[in-house]
């Protein structure tokens, strides 16, 4: 009998295909990309996960993964890229303030990327060691491969409601809430 | 002294100094008093801390003290290194516009600063055709803190984008998370179009051929690096 043959589930196949060459679509902002170069360079080296190829345009991109502060000047511009991405796609949010906003509780940040895009995995860390950014990716990795082909629910595009927003404005306003120090600033909104 | 420093109208004369003090006494001495004698009651006050001098000027004379500074030949302050604003936290005191000058030439530093009603309209003329540096360092001050600069050739939002509704955010009386909750935030960013912080000239590249040295000219009409009409 020739042994050039396997038998497997086709979500197992699509899955392990699919998690095993991510193109990054690199969105880095600030100190968070510093790190992020840091997991592409050698010591780290982000080929070991078919990664290596950066993809500077989206619409040979994978995962989005936002390494940075958002600025709510960037919103339609990471929500403009995340459009142009084409299915399957998956978004890394790499960091405090990507994740949350981090230290920049102000006028001018975007209090989590996930008021703009679906995430699907959150690294925390100030910024997070190289270490922090592989073990979210392996995160994702794992979720790839629970994904179902035939899931209709997955590869849905998340489409503005009639207000333009992509969550509920009183989804935004809850995650926004002041947390750590800040809660002692004065509630600024009329 | 050496040969050089005798061209230098303001080191002249401050030979047995040390370097930091002949440094700290150049702006004084070679600006200050030719400066109140030609303008009078418009030089306000001047401030020495640090061996740094600010000088207050009337916002009417801004213009004009500063173009003296710039062209008078025994000032020769070529080069506008920053232009920003101040708000204290004190109410009494007034807002300020300051105008950090450097003369290459001379090796000399001189701030100019003019006090404003922070309670009034902000307006001042705006340098532009002095230093083209200002250009956007006046929009950065527009932008951040309202004040508008008369005579700017084009004062729009440089940080914020066009159409930014909540007022000018480096005001002390702009609250730190702006006046907006953080859903109307997000939809008003949302709605704005990336492409739109531009003006038609900075899109486009042909509209700016005529600009352009005679040799960029001929080698763009050329094709090395396509053609761009």
């Amino acid at each position: 009998m020739s042994p050039n043959w396997v038998t497997t589930r086709l979500d197992s196949l699509t899955g392990w295909a699919r998690a095993s060459s991510l193109w990054p679509m690199p969105f880095g902002t600030a100190c968070c990309a510093i790190e992020f170069m840091a997991t592409a360079a050698s010591r780290f080296d982000i080929a070991r996960f078919g990664m290596e190829r950066m993809s500077f345009s989206p619409r040979q991109a994978d995962v989005l993964i936002c390494a940075g502060r958002l600025p709510f000047k960037l919103a339609p511009v990471i929500r403009r890229i995340w459009d142009q991405m084409p299915q399957p796609k998956w978004a890394i949010s790499m960091g405090a303030c990507a994740s949350t906003g981090g230290i920049f509780d102000n006028y001018s940040m975007v209090q989590g990327i996930d008021t703009i895009i679906p995430v699907d995995v959150y690294v925390p860390g100030c910024p997070p060691r190289p270490e922090g950014l592989l073990y979210g990716i392996m995160l994702l990795h794992k979720k790839i491969s629970g994904e179902s082909l035939f899931d209709p629910t997955l590869r849905v595009e998340h489409l503005a409601g009639p207000d333009g927003l992509f969550r509920r404005p009183e989804q935004i306003d809850e995650v926004s809430e002041p947390f750590g120090n800040s809660v002692h600033q004065t509630r600024s909104s009329s | 002294m050496t040969s050089q420093d005798a061209d230098r109208p303001g080191l002249a004369g401050t030979a047995n100094q040390s370097p930091t003090a002949r440094y700290q006494g150049v702006v004084p001495d070679a600006t200050m008093a030719p400066m109140r004698e030609r303008f009078g009651a418009a030089i306000e006050r001047v401030v020495t801390s640090c061996g740094q001098s600010s000088v207050y000027v009337a916002a009417h004379a801004a213009h004009a003290v500063l173009e003296w500074l710039r062209d008078d030949p025994s000032q020769q302050f070529n080069y506008l290194t920053d232009l920003t604003c101040v708000e204290y936290r004190d109410p009494e005191l007034p807002f300020e516009v300051v105008y950090q000058l450097r003369s290459l030439t001379r090796s000399a530093d001189l701030r100019v600063k003019i006090a404003l009603d922070g309670d009034g309209p902000l307006e001042v003329a705006s340098v532009v055709n002095l230093w083209i540096g200002a250009n956007w360092l006046e929009r950065e001050a527009y932008d951040m803190f309202g004040v508008v600069f008369r005579g700017h050739p084009d004062l729009r939002r440089i940080l914020m984008w066009d159409g930014y509704q909540e007022g000018h955010p480096l005001r002390k009386s702009f609250p730190l998370r702006g006046r907006f909750s953080r859903a109307e935030q997000t939809r008003q960013a949302l709605a704005a179009n990336p492409e739109a912080h531009y003006s038609m000239e900075e899109l486009s590249i042909a509209e700016a051929y005529g600009d352009l040295p005679r040799d960029m000219q001929e080698r763009l009409a050329a094709g090395e690096h396509g053609v761009v009409r």
